[in-house]
């Protein structure tokens, strides 16, 4: 156990109450000196809403994906039976929390947790995971934490009074058309802007007006005077575009005005999810690293006891273990051990640095740890933050080792392992395997041509010649319902010729 | 800063309503698991509900992803035999390799079917979606009436053996009580006067001896009232009261000759199911009597009576005979209500029609609260209708029908409700 030894005062303090069941005054208490220590590390966080739920609520909170307010819609529920079906037989815990991404910070504690685990999510979520959102670049540049409630609320209302205005079965197509594109529905190289619940109704209404009105320009049948034929072809879009849900919203014809602001709520909900989704290694192992300290802090003032610690260490060591890569229990890099211990790692480096430290990390190593935490906390994404501060320590710790996988070999080879030529290697093969564009598919909107049969074509391009998944067809059936016209992806051959790989409605082979 | 909030108290079914669009956007699948589960479900079993299977592949979502083929390249921890450059041979199809983890979950996925649960009320609406269930809370089946002696207080006249000796003895102690206080005081004022006289230091004999007399007088009249009088004697009172008898028997009769086939079964199972529950709405317990029948009826159980397969021919008033038995062996039609539901395909011996007529008009609906016939065939009707015909005719308590799906089975139970708000009018 790591001491903190500026923290240590060794002056006699009664320790907190250490009962199995918590009640609302112990948690106060916890909740009190955790604060104080976060306080101490300088950890900035949105005020803190704690709320006491069942298990039963838990599941509730699972089924909506995180959202706090969801909007009606069927893959909730089969989200919700699933989990129920799971947590029924016993063949799944649940998430002992759940936190969310607002102001606010709302964290869910469950009822049936002990006193030490209420602990263990307080520090874990109300600090760590909160500070995290209140601090890091993509969070602060995507997501905007005041209005996030307001928003969904809004989306959850809109939506249910569309399903009263029209049909139940339209909504839900137009919903589950817009989840399949979900994950196209971000702008990756663009900053979003912040705009306000206010200004978002504000818009609303006056931009499904107008949102038409610029369509039925687009669409114009009125015969254009005949251009010269010579000047390169009218091409739209004139970019090709990543955010398909976007171009949808603006630029599908027959779309109806409630259809297109449905479309820009889950682009909006995409939006939103989609920082997390690329700082899952930085936001637990910081959460992790967190708990882990603010407790130990506390153990070391003498406010809570043994038996606290080793309950609490109990349940810290399961969520950071890693299994190896011949474990029944291997599925994957557990972010949370990845995370945890390379904020362990940066720590070290910093208070007992060694000759290779100094070496790889001659800007952090023996600085002061606090300051470049923090720093690392704020200004990097997975990707980002393996590549500058994974230590050939930690590849040596957790053995890492890559394996080059071409499906045109009969074998696969081991390209690098835990020794110094391949450092450098496995360091950059794990980053990459944490950058979003190499993981989602890069599928964009090439052409929609609007002067003929308004087909819109999606260009897919391979990354390492990676074949684009089976459900292309039925991904391709939810554009059609949107776009309304036919679609089609096109992918370039070895010999640069553009091939059809999927359309709808279906074309035949000979085309 | 913190703010804790306990929402353990707040609404919990935040997800019925997404609960209820699943369930609509599956319809057809969780309809389809129902219609097999009926087929394997006692028709007295209506108080669970039922598990639900959905293969996955029909509730996936669609998203655009990586698919196989291609470089991939991957870093996996625990190293324990590698080095750099070594060269494994794949191993037979995505099985343990660390490189197709992907894919072998994906595999894995495709062939796990969806299993859920719905609640009874959930299986019922689905079950019998097609039927337009009447309103079961405004319609009441008619019972039989049985009268039940209750007791109903006391009364001062009855037969010796209903005397309610308690109340009778709380009614001789208030009259004693009530007749003898005026004396009992009277009494303790003389004796303490003849005490305070006895005290006396002179010798008051005059006064002594009239006191005396006069206190053996009263001991005298207080000892005279009666322990018991007929004043006193209390009854039990009993009553009559109507019960309607919660009681009914079932019977369930059916051709099982070679004609009927199994869907044929499947539909009438459908109706029995129906009937059952339309009953259990109103009697406490029911009785089912199967009865099966091609030129013999016998009585038999669920199981036998839906699947075993019977060759030959039929001769209906087998199974009619045979119900007429059951219910004057067993089923003693003042205590209970006699239902019978008989489903055909229509096929009869020619000469046993007029027979099967007469055993309904003359032992079989007179007893009985409701029979119903259904008719399950595509083909034209045959003698046994026709004589059916005008048994529906002359009686009220007995409806028909032809059946040709399963949503034909409605209308009789309309007209068995039908019926019933005529008589109550």
């Amino acid at each position: 156990m790591k001491h903190n030894n500026e923290a240590i005062k060794n002056t006699k303090v009664t320790p907190l109450n250490d009962t199995p069941d918590w009640t609302f005054d112990l948690l106060k208490q916890y909740q009190h000196e955790i604060a104080r220590v976060a306080d101490f590390y300088r950890l900035d966080t949105y005020t803190n809403q704690i709320e006491v739920i069942t298990a039963e609520q838990m599941m509730d909170a699972y089924a909506s994906v995180g959202m706090p307010i969801g909007y009606n819609h069927w893959t909730f529920g089969k989200k919700f039976i699933q989990t129920e079906q799971n947590y029924k037989r016993g063949q799944m815990g649940l998430a002992y929390e759940i936190v969310i991404n607002s102001s606010p910070c709302i964290s869910y504690l469950m009822e049936e947790n002990t006193l030490t685990m209420q602990a263990l999510v307080m520090a874990h979520a109300c600090y760590g995971h909160n500070s995290f959102f209140k601090g890091n670049y993509l969070f602060k540049s995507w997501t905007d934490a005041s209005s996030i409630i307001d928003y969904l609320l809004f989306a959850k209302n809109y939506i249910a009074q569309c399903e009263e205005k029209y049909d139940i079965s339209d909504v839900e197509a137009t919903l589950d058309a817009c989840h399949a594109l979900m994950s196209h529905g971000v702008d990756r190289y663009k900053r979003p802007q912040k705009i306000s619940l206010d200004e978002e109704l504000k818009r609303q209404s006056e931009r499904a007006e107008y949102l038409q009105s610029q369509v039925n320009a687009l669409w114009r049948t009125v015969p254009k005077k005949a251009q010269l034929d010579n000047e390169a072809k009218y091409q739209f879009p004139s970019e090709p575009q990543e955010n398909i849900l976007y171009f949808i919203e603006k630029n599908a014809p027959l779309l109806q005005p409630w259809q297109r602001e449905i479309v820009r709520i889950v682009r909006k909900i995409s939006q939103y999810f989609y920082p997390q989704k690329q700082t899952q290694v930085m936001n637990e192992g910081w959460a992790c690293f967190w708990h882990y300290t603010i407790l130990n802090h506390l153990y070391d003032e003498g406010l809570v006891t043994d038996k606290f610690m080793l309950e609490f260490l109990h349940h810290h060591t399961n969520v950071v273990a890693q299994p190896e890569y011949n474990s029944k229990y291997y599925s994957g890099i557990n972010p949370y051990a990845l995370g945890f211990n390379m904020f362990i790692d940066i720590r070290r480096i910093c208070e007992h640095p060694t000759e290779e430290d100094k070496e790889y990390f001659p800007d952090i190593a023996g600085s002061n740890w606090v300051d470049t935490l923090h720093f690392a906390m704020e200004n990097f994404k997975d990707e980002s933050f393996i590549s500058q501060y994974l230590s050939p320590k930690l590849i040596r710790d957790f053995k890492l080792f890559h394996i080059h996988d071409d499906s045109d070999k009969d074998y696969v080879e081991i390209g690098a392992i835990h020794n110094k030529q391949g450092y450098q290697k496995v360091r950059q093969q794990l980053a990459s395997q944490y950058n979003l564009s190499n993981i989602e598919v890069n599928i964009q909107v090439i052409d929609a041509n609007i002067d003929g049969d308004r087909a819109l074509t999606l260009r897919y391009t391979p990354h390492n010649g990676v074949a684009l998944g089976k459900s292309k067809n039925e991904v391709l059936k939810h554009l059609h319902y949107l776009w309304q016209f036919d679609v089609k992806i096109i992918q370039a051959t070895e010999s640069g010729k553009d091939n059809v790989i999927a359309s709808c409605p279906p074309q035949t082979k000979d085309e | 800063m913190a703010n804790f909030i306990d929402r353990r108290l707040n609404s919990k079914n935040k997800s019925t309503v997404n609960r209820q669009r699943f369930l609509r956007r599956y319809k057809n699948q969780i309809k389809k698991s129902v219609t097999d589960a009926v087929n394997e479900r006692s028709v007295t079993d209506i108080n669970s509900g039922e598990s639900i299977i959905i293969p996955k592949k029909d509730l996936s979502e669609p998203t655009f992803h990586q698919g196989d083929g291609g470089i991939k390249d991957r870093v996996h921890p625990g190293n324990d035999q590698f080095s750099t450059g070594d060269k494994i041979p794949r191993q037979p199809k995505k099985q343990g390799q660390g490189a197709g983890e992907g894919d072998a979950s994906d595999n894995g996925e495709g062939e796990d079917d969806f299993t859920f649960s719905i609640s009874k009320e959930e299986y019922l609406t689905l079950l019998f979606e097609d039927l337009e269930l009447p309103n079961l809370e405004k319609n009441q089946l008619d019972k039989l009436i049985q009268y039940k002696t209750v007791r109903s207080g006391f009364c001062a006249e009855g037969v010796p053996a209903n005397i309610d000796i308690v109340k009778s003895l709380q009614g001789s102690i208030a009259r004693r009580i009530a007749m003898t206080s005026s004396k009992r005081k009277h009494l303790k004022a003389l004796e303490e006067e003849l005490l305070i006289l006895s005290n006396d230091k002179y010798d008051n004999i005059q006064q002594k001896r009239r006191l005396i007399a006069e206190i053996n007088d009263l001991k005298e009249k207080i000892a005279k009232v009666p322990f018991i009088d007929t004043f006193d004697l209390h009854f039990r009172n009993y009553a009559k009261q109507a019960v309607p008898t919660s009681k009914a028997v079932m019977f369930c009769l059916m051709d099982v000759s070679g004609s009927m086939d199994q869907a044929t079964k499947e539909m009438a199972k459908r109706f029995y199911i129906l009937l059952y529950l339309f009953l259990s709405r109103t009697y406490s317990n029911i009785d089912v009597v199967y009865i099966r029948h091609h030129t013999q009826a016998k009585e038999v159980d669920e199981e036998e009576f839906f699947y075993s397969q019977e060759t030959g021919g039929t001769i209906a008033s087998s199974a009619l005979t045979l119900m007429n038995d059951i219910i004057s062996e067993r089923y003693d039609d003042n205590q209970w209500n006699i239902y019978g539901a008989q489903a055909s395909d229509g096929d009869n011996w020619a000469d046993d029609s007029p027979r099967c007529q007469s055993i309904l008009e003359q032992h079989i609906l007179p007893k009985s609260r409701y029979f119903s016939y259904i008719e399950i065939t595509q083909r034209a009707h045959q003698t046994l209708w026709q004589h059916y015909k005008h048994v529906e005719d002359s009686h009220s308590n007995f409806a028909m029908q032809h059946i040709k799906s399963v949503a034909d089975i409605y209308p009789v139970f309309r007209a068995l409700f039908k019926k019933n708000t005529h008589n109550a009018a």
